[in-house]
């Protein structure tokens, strides 16, 4: 069975049945390996990518049921031509382990295109699904102020 | 074109120079580099073990593993010194399994001596010792060692390369090499050389005399340098273990015993094997893989594979399991490794004009839950070679893991070594690689990567142990004149070496008691014992190891005894601290007065303080937390550390961070529990970590007072140890409730 999905602005044959979680066409079906798997039930926000420029847990959400335009990590920018907010993670040094910072960037891609100049208490209601052992909260909290501060300067 | 044999011999003449140099220890079997596995190839041409010199830049081998924490810039920045190359021209790989990239650091790690004497030696003390790393080829990266291990040996590759690089264009010029300077990965005299164009010659050519450059002159070795994983991290490109990419490759999981150690009597795979995209179930003996077209399909599959298990050989469930822990105060200790005064003799005088304090501790059974959950891909070849890309913490035992379960020679094992999506102790085991390479055997030809659901990374973990300590403690006169500690606990580190290597060291389990024998408090009468509890739970290193039992259990009751004695508890333990180590003492004033303690005590807050020397490196935490209508918050949090030599000090403050919300993690929310003999939490949900809004702010002060110069504490661990007792005492501050077991969330309201 053949779904087809516009992804990072382009359409795209998958063939896998529709069930199948959007995480693991893109990984495992694409080799778009950017996106993670860190939980498989939504607990983790590892796996998070733009649906019509929306949070979602990739995880949970079957190809049969995209209904919109699906951005994910690679889709955001590249090594070379970063988005304003990977460079804003670049300048913070915000990664460690750097496995969660793929969805950790597409959530807090989502916060700034929705509130621009968000707070602290902002960032902490969008950012609270998603989890990083390596505790570099502080960080991604820097970036993000910087990044919108970044997006508004122009 | 260089030749494995040039390289050899060059090698260990670029050591051989420390000697002389008397960077490096004594005997002569020791300062030999074993064999350089680099074989040039048409993309760069090695010089050395560690530095590849390539077209437009250089390309380190890190001899360590990078999980997160840092040290593949950090080492690449020490060639990087001596080399002159400037820092954009600098990549950074791991290396094959090698007897070349052994551990030197893990020599800090070999005493039963307290750390905070051990770090005033100097380094020559430990000659004898220093030949273990190599001997044993512990290619290990853990014990916060990396930078330790690195600090000389990374420094001497890029001045090796340096030199020779220098001859190389001395010869073509027809001068001196010490006419010729080099800079901008260039070597410069009359005429000017890029590396590249004399990479080939300079392979062939023993330098004469390498000397290191003087610390005065250093431009990236102490400055917070740009980390070389960063970009690829924040663009999704980085490519850990879970992203290898074959053509053709298959997708599997794995689906082992729940009861650890158990059998597997017998499995029915019947409606796995209906499933459209499912190729393959293998059995493995104490459990099954399930190989499909995703890995989605695996796991859906592996579920319904109907399985009957064996039992494990532990106590059914955590209640079982501490009444066993707790009859090790039964038996004889394990360990005395400090007795200082007569412990005994002081208790005994009882209360008299002061008082005697006792209080029992619990702490549970932790995972280590790193994001990227286990895995690891393997590619059988027709000539029964294997290909294995693993993340992993030990490449040698790896390897050998990987020949030993397929009957094939080491040689036959090519091992990769990615990037981990976190480690924290728990990627030593070479389980993943051993059991990906036994699934691929069953599709030779076709690469397979096993992705470990999280359920089977939580349930199938090398657990911290639970422990349970009893302290005594004596104050008269508002100081504290005994301490008395008992740790009971099965040992971490012979439950872990014994299925590692296949044996447990003899002599005392350091791993035990250390963070409460080693701490830099005088007491007059201070006696730490260790009782080994008979449990066979699977256990493993988990990040700081003891020091996160003990740290907890003594700093805990040293603000007891503070309490007791009407003290101020940060007060209270400087006076204990100040005569006995110096920087341990300072690292307490200044998070004393960056956090402003005096001042911190007000309506509706708490404070917490606590202290741990570990890994070298005396790390002291102070926590505020705050009631809120919503339950108490943990609001600002400052550290003060002691490294030593402070090699990149942005990293440091990341790994000081991290390591504390590692720790308060934990404390606020972990536990590992059994039912059935079975581990009961499954994913994030049962077994959760800070999330942004619960995590406090922080401060970070790193000082360089501890040791000589020279001195390196780690710095990947230290900051663990002391987050659950800051955050306990500031309950207690905050309440008047005294936490005496973890996970905290059992006993008081989190805002979370």
């Amino acid at each position: 069975m053949t779904v087809t999905l516009k992804i990072n602005g382009k359409p795209t044959q998958v063939d896998l049945p529709g069930e199948v979680p959007l995480l693991w066409a893109l990984r495992d079906g694409l080799g778009l390996t950017g996106t993670k798997f860190g939980c498989g039930v939504a607990a983790c926000g590892a796996c998070t990518v733009l649906v019509d420029g929306e949070a979602v847990r990739s995880c949970q959400l079957a190809i049969g049921d995209v209904a919109g335009e699906i951005t994910t990590i690679e889709g955001l920018g590249q090594p070379g031509n970063l988005a304003p907010i990977q460079a804003a993670w670049v300048r913070h040094q915000v990664a460690q382990c750097g496995y969660c910072q793929s969805g950790q960037i597409m959530q807090a891609a989502a916060l700034l295109a929705a509130n621009p100049d968000p707070s602290d208490e902002d960032i902490d209601a969008a950012m609270q699904g998603n989890l990083c052992r390596c505790g570099t909260y502080p960080r991604i909290r820097a970036a993000i102020h910087e990044a919108a501060a970044m997006m508004k300067a122009g | 074109m260089a030749h494995w044999k040039t390289i050899t011999r060059r090698s260990f003449l670029v050591l051989g120079a420390a000697v002389a140099g008397g960077a490096a220890f004594a005997a002569y079997k020791i300062t030999e580099v074993p064999a350089n596995p680099l074989v040039p190839g048409p993309d760069g041409v090695p010089l050395n073990p560690w530095v590849i010199i390539n077209g437009d830049g250089v390309t380190v081998i890190a001899p360590r593993a990078e999980m997160g924490q840092g040290i593949s810039t950090t080492l690449a920045a020490l060639v990087a010194e001596e080399l002159d190359v400037d820092w954009e021209q600098v990549r950074v790989l791991h290396g094959p399994p090698a007897q070349a990239y052994f551990n030197a650091g893990f020599v800090d790690r070999m005493s039963n001596e307290p750390d905070f004497i051990v770090s005033q030696r100097p380094k020559a003390h430990n000659a004898i010792l220093a030949a273990v790393p190599k001997i044993f080829s512990l290619q290990v990266t853990g014990g916060s060692t990396g930078a330790i291990g690195g600090f000389v040996q990374m420094r001497l590759a890029g001045a090796g390369a340096r030199e020779a690089l220098k001859a190389a264009a001395a010869r073509r010029l027809g001068v001196a090499p010490e006419t010729l300077r080099t800079e901008g990965g260039m070597v410069i005299g009359a005429q000017s050389f890029t590396y590249a164009e004399l990479a080939a010659e300079a392979a062939d050519l023993v330098p004469r005399d390498v000397a290191l450059r003087d610390p005065s002159t250093w431009r990236y070795v102490g400055k917070a340098m740009p980390r070389l994983d960063m970009v690829a991290k924040s663009t999704g490109t980085e490519s850990f273990g879970i992203d290898t990419w074959l053509p053709g490759m298959k997708f599997a999981t794995v689906r082992m015993n729940p009861r650890r150690g158990g059998a597997m009597l017998g499995f029915d795979a019947s409606a796995a094997l209906a499933m459209p995209g499912v190729a393959q179930v293998v059995g493995l003996g104490t459990g099954i893989a399930v190989i499909a077209d995703t890995t989605w399909t695996a796991m859906q599959a592996a579920a319904v594979v109907e399985i009957d298990w064996g039992p494990a050989d532990y106590p059914a469930d955590t209640a079982g399991m501490l009444v066993k822990i707790e009859a090790a105060f039964a038996t004889a200790p394990d360990s005395r490794l400090r007795d200082d005064g007569d412990v005994e003799a002081e208790l005994a005088r009882g209360a008299g004009s002061g008082a005697v304090i006792e209080a029992e501790y619990r702490i549970p059974f932790l995972a280590h839950a790193a994001m990227e959950p286990l895995n690891a891909t393997a590619w059988v070849k027709p000539d029964g070679s294997v290909e294995v890309w693993c993340g992993n913490q030990a490449p040698i035992m790896t390897r050998d893991a990987i020949a030993g379960a397929l009957r094939i020679g080491a040689e036959k094992v090519t091992l990769h070594t990615p990037v981990m999506g976190g480690g924290f102790g728990g990627r030593t085991d070479p389980v993943p690689a051993v059991l990906a390479a036994r699934v691929a055997a069953a599709m030779p030809g076709t690469p397979v990567k096993v992705t470990w659901s999280r359920e089977e990374d939580m349930t199938q973990d090398y657990y911290r142990p639970a422990a349970i300590a009893r302290m005594s403690g004596r104050i008269e006169a508002g100081r504290a004149t005994a301490l008395w500690g008992r740790t009971a606990a099965p040992s971490a580190t012979r439950n872990a070496l014994a299925r590692l290597v296949g044996f447990a060291p003899p002599g005392a389990d350091r791993g035990t008691v250390e963070g409460g024998f080693d701490q830099p408090y005088g007491l007059p009468n201070y006696r730490y014992d260790g009782h080994i509890a008979d449990l066979t739970v699977p256990l493993g290193f988990w990040r700081s190891v003891g020091n996160s039992m003990n740290a907890f259990f003594l700093e805990s009751f040293i603000d007891e005894l503070a309490h007791a004695a009407g003290a101020d508890p940060l007060a209270f333990r400087l006076d204990l601290m100040r005569d006995t180590h110096a920087p341990s003492a300072k690292v307490l004033e200044t998070v004393r007065d960056m956090s402003g303690w005096d001042r911190l005590r007000r309506p509706g807050f708490g404070r917490g303080v606590a202290f741990c020397y570990s890994f070298g490196t005396p790390v002291a935490e102070v926590l505020e937390v705050q009631e809120t209508e919503a339950g108490i918050r943990l609001t600002r949090a400052w550290i003060a550390c002691d490294p030593g030599l402070a090699m990149d000090p942005g990293i440091i403050e990341a790994q000081m961070t991290g390591a504390m919300v590692y720790g308060l993690s934990a404390a606020v929310q972990g536990a590992i529990t059994f039912r059935d003999q079975q581990v009961v939490e499954q994913n994030f949900p049962d077994y959760d970590g800070l999330r942004m809004h619960s995590t406090p702010a922080f401060e970070v002060a790193i000082l360089q007072n501890n040791g000589g110069f020279g001195h390196i504490g780690g710095v990947g661990e230290p900051g663990t140890p002391p987050a659950a007792p800051a955050l306990a005492n500031a309950l207690y501050d905050l309440t008047g409730i005294r936490a005496r077991e973890l996970p905290l969330n059992r006993q008081f309201g989190f805002a979370l």
